[in-house]
This record gives structure tokens, C-alpha cells and sequence, in this order.
């Protein structure tokens, strides 16, 4: 076999692993999954009409849900790959000659997954609450790949992070910023409406671009180029930082 | 089939393995023993390429642990000092997880094999996050026996396991050297090392201070005695007086008189108080253990040991009975 066939063969196996973990795992689901439709009600329902966004509020919001989903989703990762380092599940691999990094891998490709479907659901959610979209096949397609780009860019970061801590609680907590940036951001509210400081924060932090390209392109593809860049820019940018933290921390600590 | 020269290892400015050299025959258990701290955990960290070496070198298998990682890899099994089992995944998917890393194709059949001789089949498809203490070692020592491997590393087997766990893996261990299997085994328990290793080395602050048979060991060390605490130093004096055999401690006011922690003997050592008319304060009997092996081998108490009594109890079965 060659070593390419040899660490897919492996990832392949580590990925089964920790999609069984989110099955089995209800705090795992509830988190990634329910929690963000849970917040998805709050802000349509509770506060949406208090916001003038300019159109239907839904519509202004399932964007921003979609990026809340996957940071959402990053918490239990986290958690997740601390564990595997501390209770020394990856040292048992380690001695074993399984392909390095595969573990890393089934986390960053299970995390992704676990926030398109996450993703999916708030879509689909978002439709029943009354959401609708001028968005061509194509659009859509731009939706897919950037919600995969930035899953992706966030799972590095986070299975970085998971690394790094010295507890699966720390590991924890280290996620929280991911999950704050999404409010400090345009999903919920326009930046233009937010009180100084907060609004240039809220313009120039990555989250604010990527669901402004999100929002263009579900609204009928009304995306403003330097916008999209932006966002592509800080998704391969987290995505380099978050897989060079990872694998140094991995070659440090493991 | 392990070789080790001069390891060395430092932790910042903690030396943790000072000049470590010892070799495994094929086929032999080798016993690694000593407290906390003292480097065991280090030393099989090296030989299993989870750590370099700072200096000296290892050979396991026939390869070096740093030049020949891969090879080492595909012939050792390890079992670290806390279970490293998935416990989101069933018994049974941890095996067979580990069936797929090593490729192997009758995969079903070495898993059930497996759950059979470990006595894990009842409990085999329920989430290793329910199994006991003992279970999760069991399934740990399963996994690692996944494959074959001709050199099992096991950190601290039985550590925190209550007694009938303990008799199981020691069976188990037993049945693997039968079998021809090279055993890298570090303890805390005196009583494990004797039971299991063919050699043994006592480790302390990253040297071995002794090395050899477990009979050759306990020649070194003093055996099994019965302590006598006096209320004053003149029934010291006079029971010192007609048990000639014994050794004394005037600021303890207690005698040491060597025995074989039988009945009888015992019996006939209270006869030959009575019939002096002396009464001890206190009469126990005293079993050796860690804490005496490092009394006698290095003059100094296990440092390690605070929270254990000096007197150590009967329960804990005799290396020198």
C-alpha cells in the first residue's frame, strides 16, 4: 500500500470513530445542532420585529444562523481532541504506526460535516419560519462552499485549540470567541446600526464580510466583490493559521 | 529483544532517567519498579517512541526506537497507565477500530476472539463509558493485544484495580509469556514484580539501584517480622535480653524479631514473652514492601510514600516468606 492509500485508509477509520462520538453524544448534538435552531426562534420570533433590518427579518437573519451554526458546532470538537490528548488515546495511536495526523484529520472532516448539516437544518428551518431566497443553483453552490470553507477554517483552528489547553474545559472555553464573534458581527443586526467602537470592530472582524457574501448570495447574488474576497481571504487565512498551530502543537505535545 | 544504554533524560532541569541500562531476553517478563517519579513511565515512553532520549540508546525488536520508529512500532503493543479506551465506542468497536489501524482482514474473528478471552462478551456492545475500572483495563489490555505483538509494554498494569482485578490481568499476563510473548512491565507493588517477572529492576530517581532475580533481590532486602513496641526501655532492655535474634530501636522502643508470619511461630514468640513475664504495647506483623526495598536498597524512606503507614499491614502478601 502506499502511504497516501495508508493515511486515507486511516483517516477514513478515524472519521467513522468521531461521527459515532456525535451520535452518541446527545450534549454533542444538542450544542452544534438544536442549539442554534434554538437561537435561530429567539431572534425571529423574540426580538427579530424590534430590529429594522429593511425586509423580513428572517430573511436578515438565516445568514448570520449559518455561521452561528458552525461556531456553534466547534465547541464540542474542542472538547473532544483535549480528550483524546489527555487520556491518552492518542498516544495509543502514536505507538501504533497510524498514519500522523489522521486523528487531527477525522476531527477537522467530521466537525466540518457535522456544520453543513447543521447548516441544513437551519436552511430548511429557516424555510418553514417563512425565509425565502432569489438564490440561482449557482448561489447556492457559492452558500455550499463557503459554509464548507469556513467549517473547515474554523475546525483547524478549533482542533488547534483542543490541542493546545491543558483541560477539556479550557479546551472549552477557548471556543467561546468563536461563538461571541458571530453577535459582535453583521448576522444579527447591521453593523451601520451599532454604537461606536463595536461598528468598526463589527466591519473589520472576519465573520461580518463572510456572512455579508452569504447574505448576497441567498438575496439573488448581490455580492460586492471586494466583500467576497474578504471573506475567502479570512477563511484560508484561519484555515493556514489553524492547521500549522495544530500540527506544531500536535508534533510539541503528542 | 529490549536493549537499553545509558538513557538520559532531562525535564527542564528535572532529570528524570539518569544512566538506565538494562536488557530483556526474548520470551521474559522484566519488571520495572519503583515509586512515583522515579522514571518508569519515562523509560517506557522511549522504548515505545513516544519520547527521545536525551542521551544513550534503545533497541526494541532488534530496532532502534529513533532511526527505526516504524519497524519498532509494528512489533510492540503498549498499555499505558490509564486505560486508553474510546469510551463513546462499544467494546467491541474499540477492537475492531483497532483490527482496522493494523489491517487485519479476519478482523471479525480476532475481535470476538478477543471479547472470549478477556470476558467481555456480555458487556461487548455497550459503550466502554459503562464498563468498571477493571473492565476498561481489561478492554485496554484486549486492544493492545490486537495483532499479535511480540513485545507488550504494560505502564502500571494494575494500579488502582481492586484485588480480584489484579488476580485476573496477572493471569492474563501469565498466559501471554506462555504463549512466548517479551514483557515490559513497571509496578508500584512489590508483591506484582514477584509474582510476574522473571527480572526485576528497581528504579529510584532515574537509576536502577538494584537489578536482578526476584530471589536475588530478596536477599537484599529484610523479610518478613514481627515488631514489638515496649512501653519503657527497661522491658526493651530485658525482652532484647532473651531474644537475641532481634534488632533493636532505642527511640522507638520497639524489637525486630524475624519470623515467618506463621501461626506457630507466632504462638511460640508470645510463649517466650509470657514466660519473661514481658508485655509489649503493641505486636504486629510486618511484611515487606516498596517501602522496605527502598529503605534496604537506598538507606533512605520511599519518597513517594507519605501517605503509607511504616507498618504495613498482613493483608500484603510476603516476597521473602
Amino acid at each position: 500500500m502506499s502511504t497516501l492509500s495508508v493515511s486515507l485508509g486511516d483517516s477514513a477509520i478515524m472519521l467513522r470513530r468521531n461521527f459515532k462520538h456525535t451520535v452518541r453524544n446527545p450534549a454533542t448534538v444538542f450544542q452544534a445542532v438544536l442549539f442554534p435552531v434554538v437561537m435561530m426562534f429567539m431572534f425571529v420570533y423574540v426580538f427579530g420585529d424590534a430590529f429594522n433590518v429593511g425586509g423580513k427579518y428572517v430573511d436578515y437573519a438565516v445568514p448570520g444562523l449559518i455561521v452561528m451554526a458552525l461556531s456553534y458546532g466547534m465547541g464540542p470538537t474542542a472538547t473532544a481532541v483535549n480528550d483524546d490528548m489527555t487520556k491518552g488515546i492518542i498516544n495509543r495511536f502514536r505507538t501504533m504506526d497510524v498514519s500522523h495526523g489522521a486523528v487531527l484529520t477525522g476531527h477537522v472532516v467530521a466537525t466540518t460535516v457535522r456544520g453543513l448539516i447543521a447548516d441544513a437544518v437551519i436552511v430548511g428551518v429557516g424555510f418553514a419560519m417563512g425565509f425565502r431566497s432569489d438564490a440561482t443553483a449557482l448561489d447556492w453552490l457559492g452558500v455550499v462552499g463557503l459554509s464548507l470553507l469556513l467549517g473547515f477554517a474554523a475546525s483547524w483552528l478549533t482542533v488547534a485549540m483542543g490541542l493546545a489547553a491543558k483541560s477539556p474545559e479550557s479546551a472549552g472555553m477557548g471556543t467561546v470567541p468563536l461563538i461571541m464573534l458571530p453577535f459582535l458581527s453583521s448576522a444579527f443586526v447591521p453593523a451601520s446600526k451599532m454604537g461606536p467602537g463595536i461598528r468598526q470592530f463589527a466591519e473589520y472582524q472576519p465573520f461580518t464580510p463572510i456572512i455579508e457574501t452569504l447574505r448576497g448570495l441567498l438575496s439573488g447574488g448581490h455580492v460586492a466583490t471586494g466583500t467576497a474576497i474578504q471573506g475567502l481571504a479570512w477563511c484560508i487565512g484561519l484555515a493556514l493559521v489553524g492547521y500549522l498551530w495544530a500540527v506544531s502543537t500536535f508534533r510539541k505535545r503528542a | 529483544m529490549i536493549a537499553a544504554q545509558g538513557l538520559q533524560k532531562t525535564y527542564g532541569d528535572k532529570i528524570v532517567l539518569d544512566g538506565v541500562d538494562f536488557d530483556v531476553e526474548a520470551g521474559s517478563v522484566f519488571s520495572m519498579l519503583g515509586p512515583n517519579g522515579a522514571g518508569k513511565t519515562t523509560t517506557v515512553n522511549i522504548l515505545t517512541t513516544l519520547t527521545k532520549a536525551d542521551a544513550g540508546g534503545a533497541r526494541v525488536g532488534g530496532h532502534d526506537v529513533v532511526t527505526a520508529t516504524r519497524e519498532v512500532r509494528k512489533v510492540i503493543g503498549v498499555t499505558g497507565q490509564f486505560a486508553a479506551v474510546d469510551e463513546l465506542l462499544t467494546g467491541r468497536e474499540n477492537l475492531r477500530m483497532m483490527a482496522d489501524l493494523k489491517r487485519i482482514r479476519s478482523a471479525e474473528k480476532v475481535v470476538a476472539g478477543l471479547l472470549e478471552r478477556f470476558d467481555l462478551v456480555e458487556s461487548a456492545d455497550k459503550m466502554a463509558s459503562t464498563y468498571s475500572g477493571g473492565m476498561r483495563r481489561k478492554l485496554d489490555l484486549a486492544m493492545t493485544l490486537v495483532g499479535n505483538p511480540q513485545i507488550i509494554f504494560l505502564d502500571e498494569p494494575t494500579t488502582g484495580l481492586d484485588p480480584r482485578s489484579r488476580r485476573t490481568m496477572w493471569d492474563i499476563v501469565r498466559e501471554l509469556v506462555a504463549e512466548g510473548t517479551t514483557i515490559f512491565l513497571t509496578t508500584q507493588y512489590l508483591e506484582e514484580a514477584d509474582q510476574l517477572a522473571d527480572r526485576i529492576a528497581v528504579l529510584d530517581q532515574g537509576r536502577i539501584v538494584a537489578q536482578g532475580t526476584p530471589l536475588e533481590l530478596k536477599r537484599q532486602i529484610p523479610g518478613t517480622h514481627v515488631r514489638l513496641r515496649f512501653a519503657d526501655a527497661r522491658t526493651l532492655d530485658t525482652a532484647a535480653g532473651f531474644l537475641p535474634e532481634s534488632t533493636r530501636d532505642d527511640q522507638e522502643l520497639t524489637l525486630r524479631v524475624p519470623s515467618d508470619g506463621g501461626s506457630r511461630s507466632l504462638r511460640a514468640l508470645l510463649d517466650r514473652l509470657d514466660e519473661h513475664a514481658v508485655n509489649a504495647e503493641e505486636f504486629s506483623v510486618h511484611t515487606p514492601d516498596l517501602d522496605d526495598v527502598f529503605f534496604a536498597l537506598t538507606g533512605r524512606a520511599n519518597p513517594s510514600s507519605s501517605t503509607s503507614t511504616t507498618t504495613s499491614t498482613t493483608t500484603t502478601e510476603a516476597i521473602a516468606r
